[in-house]
C-alpha cells in the first residue's frame, strides 16, 4: 500500500491544472467536492439571512419590517434555498469528496458529467435569486407560494417569476440527476478488488440508496412543473377542476417526489452518523448488515407514505389509514439505527472530539424530530397539527439538527483529509455548544406554539404566542451568527497558520480506505487499486 | 490528446469545457424560453440558447467520439456508460410516469369525484351539477373557460399506423444491430436508414394528427383534461421520438463513414436501448390514452 501513496507525493505527473480554468473545467472530484461545498456554504449564508429577516418580523406580534406579501417571498426561496442549494448540494460534495476514496477509487466514473452537474446549480439559482433581487428593486414578486408550490397558488396566482422558477427546478433535476447517475456508475464500477457491496463504507452504502431515491424521484419533480408551466402557458388544466383537473393533483406529484426527497436529505447523515461513531467509540460498528437493510426499507417504505402530507385535503378515509400506518411502519428501521448508533458506542472507548459531538447531538436532536413525525403521522392527531408551527418544529428538527448537523459533523471529521491539517478543536467545541443550544432555544418553542395553534407562513399572530416566538427569535439570531464560527475555523484551516498538521490516519479510531491515503488527499485518490482484503 | 492518467487501469478525461458551456447554453435557452412565453411570441435569446444546445451536443459528442476512435476506453469506462445510459432511462422512465399519473388519477379520481362519486356528493352539487364524469372527458366542468373536444382521436386510425411503424421500426434496427455485430455494413447501413425513415414516418403521422385534432375535432391542450393529459403524453412522446431518430440519424452518418467495430459499439447499443424504450412508451400511450 505504501508504495501506492509514495507515488502521489510527486505533484509533476498530477498536471494539476491551475487558475479559474482548473475550476471551471475541473474533472476531478475533489476540486468538484470543493466547489459544491463552498457553493453549499454561501447558500447557507444567503438562506439563513433570509431565516434572519422572518425571524425579525415573528419577534413581536403586528407588521414591524416586511410586508406580508413579501414574507410569502422570504418563506418559498428560504425552503427552496436550503433544501435544494444548501442540504443536497453538500451533500453531493461530501460524496465527490468521499466515495471514490472510500472505496478506492481514482476519481468517479464519469467526471465531465460530475462538473456539469456541480455547473448547472450556478445557473439554476442565479434565475432563482435573482427574482427575489427583482423584487426588492420593485419589479415584480418573486415566487411566494411556499417551497411546495402548491396549485393553484402557483398557477393560477404565481406571480410571472414562477416561470423562472419552473425552469429553474428543471436545471436542479437535471444535476441531481446527473449526479446520482454518476455516483451509481462508481459505486458500481469503480470499487477497489476485494470491495464487496457488504463491504463498503455505510455512507457509501447509504448514498448509493439515496442515488436511486433521486434518480426515481426528480423526473416526477420536472413533471409537475411541467404541468405547472402548460397550465400557466399553454391552457392545460391538469391542476383546475373547472377543466376536469384537480388541484390535489398538484399535492400527489409533488409528494411522491417530495418524501422521497426528505429521505434524500437525511440519508447521506445517516451514513456520515455512521462513520463518526464507530471512529470515536473505537469499535466497529454494531449491526453493519441490518443498518444496510433499514436503510434499503426506509428508502422502499418513502415511496409510499406520500399521501401522509395531505391529510386533510378530503382523501378517503381508506387511504388515509393506509397512508398513516404505512407511515408509522418507518419508525421501525429509523429506530434499528438508532439502536445501532447506540449499541455501538455502548461499552467503547469514547472521546468526544467535535464530529462525535455532533453525532451524538444529531442522536438525540433527529429522534425528537423523528417523534414529532410519528405524531404528525396520526390521522386525526394531524387534522389538528396540520400547518402550524408544530409542522415547522418537527422538520427544522430533522433538517437541521439532523441533516445539517450531519454535514456539520462531516466537515469537522473529514477536513484534516481533505486540507492536511487539523481544524482548530476549542473554535470547534465553541461551534458546537453555542449552536446547539441555540437551536434547540429556536425550535423547541415551536412545538408550544405549533400545539397551540399558530399557523405557519404568517408574519403576524395572535399575543398569546408573542413570549414563546420572541425566544425563538433570540435563539434564531444567536444559531446564525454561530455559523461564523464554522466558516472562520474552516477558513483557518485551510490556511494551515497555527494549525497541527493532520496524520495519515487522522484519528485513532479511524479505519477505510480513505485514511490509508496521505493528508491532505493527493489529487488523484488511488491511481492504482488498493486490494480490500 | 491522449487523456489517460500515469496507469494503464483507470480512464480519466482531460478538463473540459464542456460542462460550462452546457449552462451557458440552458441557462440562456430557459431565459429566451420564459421571456418568449412572457412576450408572446419568439424573441432572440431563444434561438440563439438553442443553437449553444447544437454547438455543445457536437462539440461534447464530438470530443468523446474521438477519444473513442482513439481507443482510450477500456472495459471499464464502457461498462460506466452503460450504467449511466441505462439510469438515464430509467428517469426518463419516471418522468412519463408522472404524466401516467396524472392521467390515471384524472380518469380514476378527479374526474369521478367531480362527478359526485365517494365521498363527494356535495362537490357535485355545489360545484358543477350539470358535469357528467365519463371518460374521455367532451363536456368539462366549466366548458365555457374550457371548450371540450367535439372528437377525439380513435385508436383505430393513424395510432393504430403508428404502433405498427413504431413495432417494425425496433425490428429494423435489431437488424441492424445483428449485421454490426456480424460486420456486415452494407445491411447495418441500410437497415438502419430503415429505422430512421420509420421515425420520419412516425414524426409525419404524428404531426398530421395534431393538425387534424387541432383544425377538425376541437381537440387541444386547451380543451381540458383530456386534451392536456393527451398532449402532454403524446407531445413528450413525439419530443423523444425526434431525439431518437436524430440519434439514429448521427448513428447512421457514422455507419457510413466506417465507425464502429463488430465489438466496440456501445454509441449504437445507446441509441438502440434509447429507441426501444421510446417504443414501450409508445404502447403505453397506445393502450392508455387512445385506446381504452
Amino acid at each position: 500500500m505504501s508504495a501506492v501513496i509514495e507515488e502521489h507525493h510527486d505533484d509533476h505527473h498530477d498536471h494539476k491544472p491551475t487558475g479559474i480554468g482548473r475550476w471551471l473545467f475541473s474533472t476531478n472530484h475533489k476540486d468538484i467536492g470543493t466547489m459544491y461545498l463552498w457553493f453549499s456554504f454561501t447558500m447557507l449564508f444567503v438562506g439563513g439571512a433570509l431565516a434572519l429577516v422572518i425571524r425579525a418580523e415573528l419577534f413581536e406580534p403586528g407588521l414591524q419590517f416586511v410586508e406580508p406579501e413579501f414574507f410569502n417571498q422570504l418563506t418559498t426561496l428560504h425552503g427552496l434555498i436550503m433544501v435544494f442549494g444548501v442540504i443536497m448540494p453538500a451533500f453531493v460534495g461530501l460524496a465527490n469528496w468521499m466515495v471514490p476514496m472510500m472505496i478506492g477509487a481514482p476519481d468517479m466514473a464519469l467526471p465531465r458529467m460530475n462538473n456539469w452537474s456541480f455547473w448547472l446549480l450556478p445557473g439554476a439559482f442565479g434565475l432563482l435569486i435573482s427574482s427575489l433581487i427583482m423584487s426588492l428593486m420593485g419589479m415584480g414578486s418573486a415566487p411566494n407560494f411556499g417551497w411546495t408550490f402548491y396549485a393553484p397558488l402557483s398557477t393560477t396566482y404565481g406571480p410571472d417569476s414562477t416561470d423562472f422558477f419552473i425552469f429553474s427546478v428543471h436545471m436542479m433535476g437535471i444535476s441531481s440527476i446527473m449526479g446520482a447517475i454518476n455516483i451509481i456508475a462508481t459505486i458500481i464500477n469503480m470499487r477497489a478488488p476485494g470491495m464487496t457491496y457488504m463491504k463498503m463504507p455505510i455512507f457509501v452504502w447509504t448514498w448509493f440508496i439515496t442515488a436511486y431515491l433521486l434518480i426515481a424521484v426528480m423526473p416526477v419533480l420536472a413533471g409537475v412543473v411541467t404541468m405547472m408551466l402548460t397550465d400557466r402557458n399553454f391552457g392545460t388544466s391538469f391542476f383546475s377542476a373547472a377543466g376536469g383537473g384537480d388541484p390535489v393533483l398538484f399535492q400527489h406529484v409533488f409528494w411522491f417526489f417530495g418524501h422521497p426527497e426528505v429521505y434524500i436529505m437525511i440519508l447521506p447523515s445517516f451514513g456520515i452518523i455512521s462513520q463518526i461513531v464507530p471512529t470515536f467509540s473505537r469499535k466497529k460498528i454494531f449491526g453493519y448488515s441490518s443498518m444496510v437493510y433499514a436503510t434499503s426499507s426506509i428508502a422502499f417504505l418513502s415511496f409510499i407514505v406520500w399521501a401522509h402530507h395531505m391529510f386533510t385535503t378530503g382523501m378517503p378515509v381508506q387511504a388515509e389509514l393506509f397512508f398513516m400506518y404505512a407511515t408509522m411502519l418507518i419508525a421501525v428501521p429509523t429506530g434499528v439505527k438508532v439502536f445501532n448508533w447506540v449499541s455501538t458506542m455502548w461499552k467503547g472507548s469514547l472521546t468526544f472530539e467535535t464530529p462525535m459531538l455532533f453525532a451524538i447531538a444529531f442522536i438525540f436532536l433527529f429522534t425528537i424530530g423523528g417523534f414529532t413525525g410519528l405524531m404528525l403521522s396520526i390521522v386525526p392527531a394531524d387534522f389538528q397539527y396540520h400547518d402550524t408551527y408544530f409542522v415547522v418544529a418537527h422538520f427544522h428538527y430533522v433538517l437541521v439538527t439532523g441533516a445539517l448537523y450531519g454535514i456539520f459533523a462531516a466537515v469537522y471529521f473529514w477536513i484534516p483529509k481533505w486540507t492536511g491539517n487539523m481544524y482548530d478543536e476549542g473554535l470547534g467545541k465553541l461551534h458546537f455548544w453555542v449552536s446547539t443550544i441555540s437551536v434547540n432555544v429556536l425550535f423547541f418553542p415551536m412545538h408550544f406554539v405549533g400545539l397551540a395553534g399558530m399557523p405557519r407562513r404568517i408574519p403576524d399572530y395572535n399575543m398569546q404566542f408573542a413570549e414563546f416566538n420572541a425566544i425563538a427569535s433570540v435563539g434564531a439570531f444567536v444559531f446564525g451568527f454561530a455559523q461564523l464560527i464554522l466558516l472562520y475555523n474552516v477558513i483557518k484551516t485551510i490556511r494551515g497558520k497555527n494549525t497541527v498538521k493532520a496524520t495519515d490516519q487522522v484519528w485513532e479510531g479511524a479505519e477505510g480506505l480513505e485514511w490509508t491515503l496521505p493528508s491532505p488527499a493527493p489529487f488523484h485518490s488511488f491511481t492504482t487499486p488498493p486490494t480490500v482484503k | 490528446m491522449s487523456s489517460t492518467t500515469n496507469h494503464d487501469v483507470y480512464f480519466i478525461p482531460e478538463p473540459s469545457k464542456w460542462p460550462v458551456v452546457g449552462t451557458i447554453a440552458l441557462t440562456t435557452s430557459v431565459i429566451g424560453a420564459v421571456t418568449s412565453i412572457h412576450a408572446g411570441s419568439i424573441n432572440l435569446i431563444l434561438p440563439v440558447g438553442l443553437l449553444m444546445i447544437a454547438y455543445l451536443f457536437f462539440g461534447w459528442f464530438g470530443a468523446v467520439i474521438k477519444e473513442s476512435m482513439a481507443d482510450n476506453y477500456n472495459a471499464q469506462v464502457d461498462k460506466s456508460f452503460r450504467i449511466g445510459m441505462l439510469w438515464f432511462i430509467f428517469s426518463e422512465v419516471m418522468f412519463f410516469a408522472a404524466f401516467f399519473g396524472a392521467l390515471f388519477y384524472a380518469r380514476t379520481i378527479a374526474v369521478q369525484w367531480l362527478g359526485g362519486s365517494s365521498n363527494n356528493a356535495m362537490t357535485h352539487e355545489l360545484l358543477w351539477p350539470a358535469f357528467e364524469a365519463v371518460w374521455p372527458v367532451m363536456t368539462n366542468p366549466d366548458n365555457a373557460k374550457f371548450v371540450g373536444p367535439t372528437e377525439i382521436i380513435p385508436a383505430t386510425g393513424l395510432p393504430a399506423w403508428n404502433t405498427a411503424i413504431l413495432l417494425a421500426s425496433s425490428v429494423t434496427v435489431t437488424i441492424a444491430h445483428h449485421a454490426l455485430r456480424a460486420n456486415h455494413r452494407k445491411p447495418l447501413i441500410l437497415w438502419l436508414a430503415a429505422t430512421v425513415l420509420l421515425g420520419c414516418i412516425f414524426l409525419v403521422l404524428q404531426a398530421e394528427e395534431y393538425i387534424h385534432a387541432y383544425t377538425e375535432l376541437g381537440l387541444t391542450m386547451g380543451s381540458g383534461i383530456y386534451g392536456s393529459t393527451f398532449f402532454m403524453l403524446t407531445g413528450f412522446h413525439g419530443f423523444h421520438v425526434t431525439m431518437g431518430t436524430t440519434m439514429l440519424f448521427i448513428m447512421l452518418i457514422r455507419a457510413i463513414k466506417g465507425h464502429f467495430t463488430a465489438e466496440k459499439h456501445f454509441a449504437f447499443e445507446a441509441v438502440a436501448w434509447y429507441w426501444h424504450f421510446v417504443d414501450v412508451v409508445w404502447l403505453g400511450l397506445f393502450i392508455f390514452v387512445y385506446w381504452l
